[in-house]
């Protein structure tokens, strides 16, 4: 919206370029004086940091463990080809996919009913999604941890079955349902949005075009709906990658996912230029993950 | 509209049965959790009989009280500071043109899609590297603590909540601005007595985003506090990983019992809101409004 | 203008006013400028301390488990401060944070991390004046190799690392070795399988032990063996844990646990079954190990350490604390306080065969943490 040329009425005369980009001008700097101190904000500790962390990892370490910012280096990028971090990126790659992928199956079917729904209905299901969804995401993964422990409640049923005590927690199906568990509300609401804002005549004629219910579906439905499927793609599997506080509580030791390697390089393991390449390598991958998804997403269009 | 063309027959029982299932997915935990908190047992499986003395323990314990205390400072501070800058960064970015404007509608994206840990990172190496700045300058020994977590908690919020505000923005009919600049002798005044009505749902559901996001934050807060200044969630993280007990559900029963309420709040504050900028969608309610200020 | 002015400001009064409410002094827990601490001209924290001084909160980094919390709020009440507790999981844990800045008032590390800490100045001399009990210390603990004197740490406890076994489930003739944790085809035959310390000195140590190779050993080849063999066994391998590994034994988690003396015993006499159980020294050898309370150089409120330190030595409460946490008493004056089982317990641990204590390996150090992250993954 460009700003609305008016006649200035303390001229008193018609409207000339010079008062139009004046005008544009004064509306160009109000603009940059309101951007202004969220500008400055993001820069200091938004953009700054960025540039730190990027030339932290071509820092070395000392024999402490202490980040020394001289003999700069590709080691820690180096590293990050290696076949044990490589191990590790594709196992957390792998449970975000699987995390996404079920999510995804599981949420459409979910939000295309709420979006078939009388809207007071509809709004009734969708207050019950979002109060999981804003309840403290710690608090619900931790409750995962209750249920899967092998003195639990799914652990008790299983014995009075006369079975083995439930061991799933501490493995890498336990850190899958606990992520499923914590980002399935990112995927509903996008794909609910998009369902929601659908023309559904273009449904009807496509249900009196196909005899058949699924190719209406496939043909029409699910092309309109695929940007709340992106959407909501991306806003799984991006925190899924990076995930920390769910394996942390609900996998073990074998379960070393991104999240935590990362975390431990500014812990214990004391490797700052390490962690910082990670850490970078990361945000890159899910850089391109975003842009994939937007393509991909468009062309179905 | 939407209802004349559900699916009919079995696939809309399959439907219905996948909804319900997702629901009890949902809640099941969660109720586990509450009704666990009343239990006698030190185990946190097995249940003996109900009992109130994990809630006694958790307010007695000072630590417990004092990371809550924490959180809400951190969180209301940081909500209203990022809800304000991030209301004037969305209305920047979708009202005016101005120099810079594309670097700055990038690097607003960004946050949003970066992990968790990489923020944490790139926060810690900051006031890590500012505060030895800062000591070899001015000789003045500054720690992370209770402001640190704050600022960090904004770092991450404004571009949510720049977000929210921006979609609600762009469904607004500029008409109705052009309007009001037309009739106020002051930009502020226009923008006071429309523009902010108008996208007050908007503003309120930013808000409510940066408060649940403040609140839930652990591996920032975790990286960037400092001795005697965590916050109730990186607590409860240390907690768990030392030793599961009753008391942990107690304390996450509270921690869900109040995200309903300030959900529950919110949610009434936006319909008012919406209600209200509703009423002001009408050209002929904007002329009202102005001709009553 | 008004209404807009007021939703901003009420929820930031709120914010002041809950901040302001029930704020003790615990100095740089706000984050504002730190107060520099009770320094002398030379510049020595804490140099300045008088005996039984406070200035403020005590800020306690310590192991878990590891404090007696009666004996922290019988501190708390005789000063009238508060003594805020946080925990670390292992030395490097406890270095990281200090390297990273982290501001502490007390902290407890081992005998081969104080000699690294003084060496990198992270530790400040201790003010003798403000702590007599040193006298009450037994000899053997005031001319250690990594502070001889003592000058900047005092001995806490001392202890071995060893192995709760369930015997019930391994079986009576058990081999006494680290391959109940480092033999895959036993391990993975466990219920619930084994839990190792996630302690790079501690950890690597065993492995080399199992090797047949000196804790201390600096030789990489053999650092990959032990790395390689860690990774071989993590099938049998629950979890790495230096926080629960008492309990994951006792209520049947796993069914071999890696922890320290006092612990384990502790958390084996409070099962229901204790027979069941046992905590033993392996025969290839195991840890001895001795912390030490120390005032770090940042510390803010090193007069309330100091005193703290002097308290614990006190003879009556250095037998309270090891009569809780069972472990071995560094304390003279304590001896006729402490319950005699544990006496018992400990009196052969100098002594015996095959106990090694950790030492500062220099430049080598970094390679016993990266080793352990390079198995674990």
């Amino acid at each position: 919206m460009t700003a609305p040329t008016l006649a200035d009425p303390a001229a008193g005369g018609p409207v000339t370029p010079e008062l139009e980009r004046a005008a544009e001008k004064a509306e160009s700097r109000r603009g940059l004086l309101i951007a202004l101190p969220s500008y400055i904000y993001l820069v200091l500790l938004f953009v700054l940091p960025l540039l730190l962390v990027f030339v932290y990892s071509f820092a070395t370490r000392d024999s402490t463990g202490q980040t020394v910012l001289a003999d700069w280096n590709l080691d820690s990028y180096r590293r990050l080809f290696s076949s044990a971090v490589l191990e590790i990126f594709v196992r957390s790659l792998v449970l975000a996919l699987a995390t996404t992928v079920i999510s995804l199956a599981v949420s459409y079917p979910f939000a295309y009913y709420i979006a078939t729904r009388t809207p007071r209905v509809r709004n009734v299901l969708l207050v019950f999604v979002m109060i999981p969804f804003w309840s403290n995401f710690l608090v619900r993964t931790y409750a995962w941890r209750v249920i899967l422990g092998s003195e639990g409640p799914v652990s008790q049923v299983t014995q009075l079955l006369g079975g083995e005590p439930f061991r799933l927690l501490f493995t890498n199906s336990a850190v899958l349902i606990g992520l499923v568990y914590g980002f399935m509300p990112f995927m509903i609401l996008p794909l609910y949005a998009a369902l929601e804002r659908m023309d559904w005549r273009l449904v009807e004629a496509a249900r009196d075009l196909y005899a058949d219910g699924w190719t209406a579906f496939r043909k029409v439905t699910l092309p309109l709906s695929m940007p709340g499927v992106v959407a909501g793609s991306i806003l799984v599997f991006i925190p899924s990658l990076g995930a920390y506080v769910t394996p942390a509580l609900l996998g073990g030791a074998r379960t070393v996912l991104m999240g935590d390697y990362i975390v431990s390089q500014f812990l214990a393991a004391r490797n700052w230029p390490f962690g910082s390449a990670l850490s970078f390598a990361v945000m890159f991958v899910m850089l391109l993950a975003t842009i994939f998804y937007f393509r991909a997403g468009a062309k179905t269009l | 509209m939407n209802e004349g063309t559900a699916p009919k027959g079995p696939v809309e029982r399959l439907l219905g049965l996948n909804a319900w299932l997702v629901y009890l997915f949902f809640y099941a935990p969660i109720a586990l959790l509450i009704v666990f908190s009343f239990n006698e047992n030190d185990n946190v499986g097995i249940w003996t009989e109900p009992s109130f003395r994990w809630y006694q323990a958790m307010f007695q314990d000072d630590r417990v009280m004092g990371a809550l205390r924490n959180s809400l400072v951190v969180a209301l501070f940081s909500t209203v500071v990022s809800t304000v800058l991030g209301t004037m960064l969305a209305i920047a970015l979708e009202r005016y043109r101005f120099r810079g404007r594309g670097a700055l509608d990038g690097i607003a994206y960004l946050p949003i899609i970066i992990p968790d840990v990489t923020m944490a990172v790139m926060l810690l190496v900051f006031f890590f590297q500012a505060f030895g700045v800062l000591s070899d300058l001015f000789a003045v020994r500054l720690t992370t603590g209770l402001t640190t977590i704050a600022l960090a908690h904004i770092a991450f919020s404004i571009s949510f909540v720049a977000v929210v505000v921006r979609a609600r923005l762009s469904q607004l009919d500029s008409a109705l601005e052009e309007a009001a600049a037309d009739l106020y002798a002051n930009r502020w005044q226009a923008f006071r007595r429309v523009t902010l009505p108008l996208i007050a749902p908007g503003v309120a559901g930013g808000a409510l985003l940066a408060l649940t996001l403040s609140l839930d934050d652990v591996v920032v807060t975790q990286f960037v506090s400092g001795a005697g200044s965590t916050t109730l969630p990186v607590y409860v993280f240390g907690l768990v990983r030392r030793g599961v007990t009753p008391l942990i559900n107690a304390v996450s029963t509270v921690m869900l019992v109040a995200s309903m309420v300030l959900v529950g709040i919110s949610l009434g504050f936006q319909r008012g809101a919406e209600a209200r900028a509703q009423r002001l969608a009408d050209p002929e309610a904007v002329r009202e409004e102005i001709v009553a200020g | 203008m008004r209404t807009v002015a007021r939703l901003i400001a009420l929820p930031l009064v709120l914010a002041m006013v809950i901040a302001a409410c029930g704020e003790d002094d615990t100095g740089g827990g706000t984050g504002d400028t730190a107060v520099e601490g009770t320094e002398s001209p030379d510049g020595a924290t804490g140099a300045n301390c008088e005996l039984d001084q406070v200035d403020g909160d005590l800020n306690f980094y310590n192991w878990s488990e590891y404090m007696d919390p009666e004996l922290v709020t019988a501190f708390e009440e005789e000063y009238a401060v508060d003594v805020v507790e946080d925990f670390y999981e292992s030395n490097e844990a406890l270095l990281a944070q200090m390297q990273a800045g982290a501001v502490y008032d007390l902290i407890v590390p081992s005998d081969y991390m104080v000699g690294i800490m003084i060496q990198n100045g992270l530790l400040a001399p201790l003010n003798k004046a403000a702590v007599p009990n040193l006298g009450n210390l037994l000899d053997r603990f005031t001319e250690l190799p990594y502070d001889p004197g003592p000058e900047y740490s005092a001995a806490y406890q001392y202890g071995t690392t060893g192995l709760g076994v369930n015997v019930s489930v391994v079986g009576e003739d058990f081999p006494r070795s680290w391959a109940l944790l480092f033999d895959p085809e036993r391990t993975e035959t466990f219920p619930g399988g084994v839990s190792v310390l996630n302690d790079p000195r501690e950890t690597m140590g065993a492995a080399l032990k199992y090797l047949g190779y000196s804790l201390n050993d600096t030789d990489l080849e053999h650092l990959q063996e032990a790395a390689d063999t860690i990774s071989a066994a993590l099938g049998g391998i629950a979890t790495f844990d230096s926080d629960q590994y008492d309990e994951a034994l006792v209520s049947g988690e796993v069914a071999v646990s890696h922890g320290y003396s006092g612990n384990m015993i502790i958390g084996i006499g409070e099962a229901e079954n204790p027979d069941d159980f046992e905590y033993i020294l392996p025969e290839e050898g195991a840890t001895l190990w001795i912390d030490n309370m120390a005032v770090p150089a940042n510390a803010e409120h090193p007069c309330t350490a100091l005193t703290f330190i002097n308290y614990i030595l006190d003879a009556e409460n250095g037998a309270a604390l090891t009569n809780w946490n069972y472990y071995g008493t560094p304390n003279e004056a304590s001896v006729d306080f402490v319950e005699p089982e544990v006496i018992e317990f400990y009196g052969p641990t100098f002594e015996a065969e095959g106990l090694e204590v950790i030492e500062d390996t220099g430049d080598y150090e970094i390679n016993f943490t990266d080793y352990l992250a390079q198995a674990k993954s």
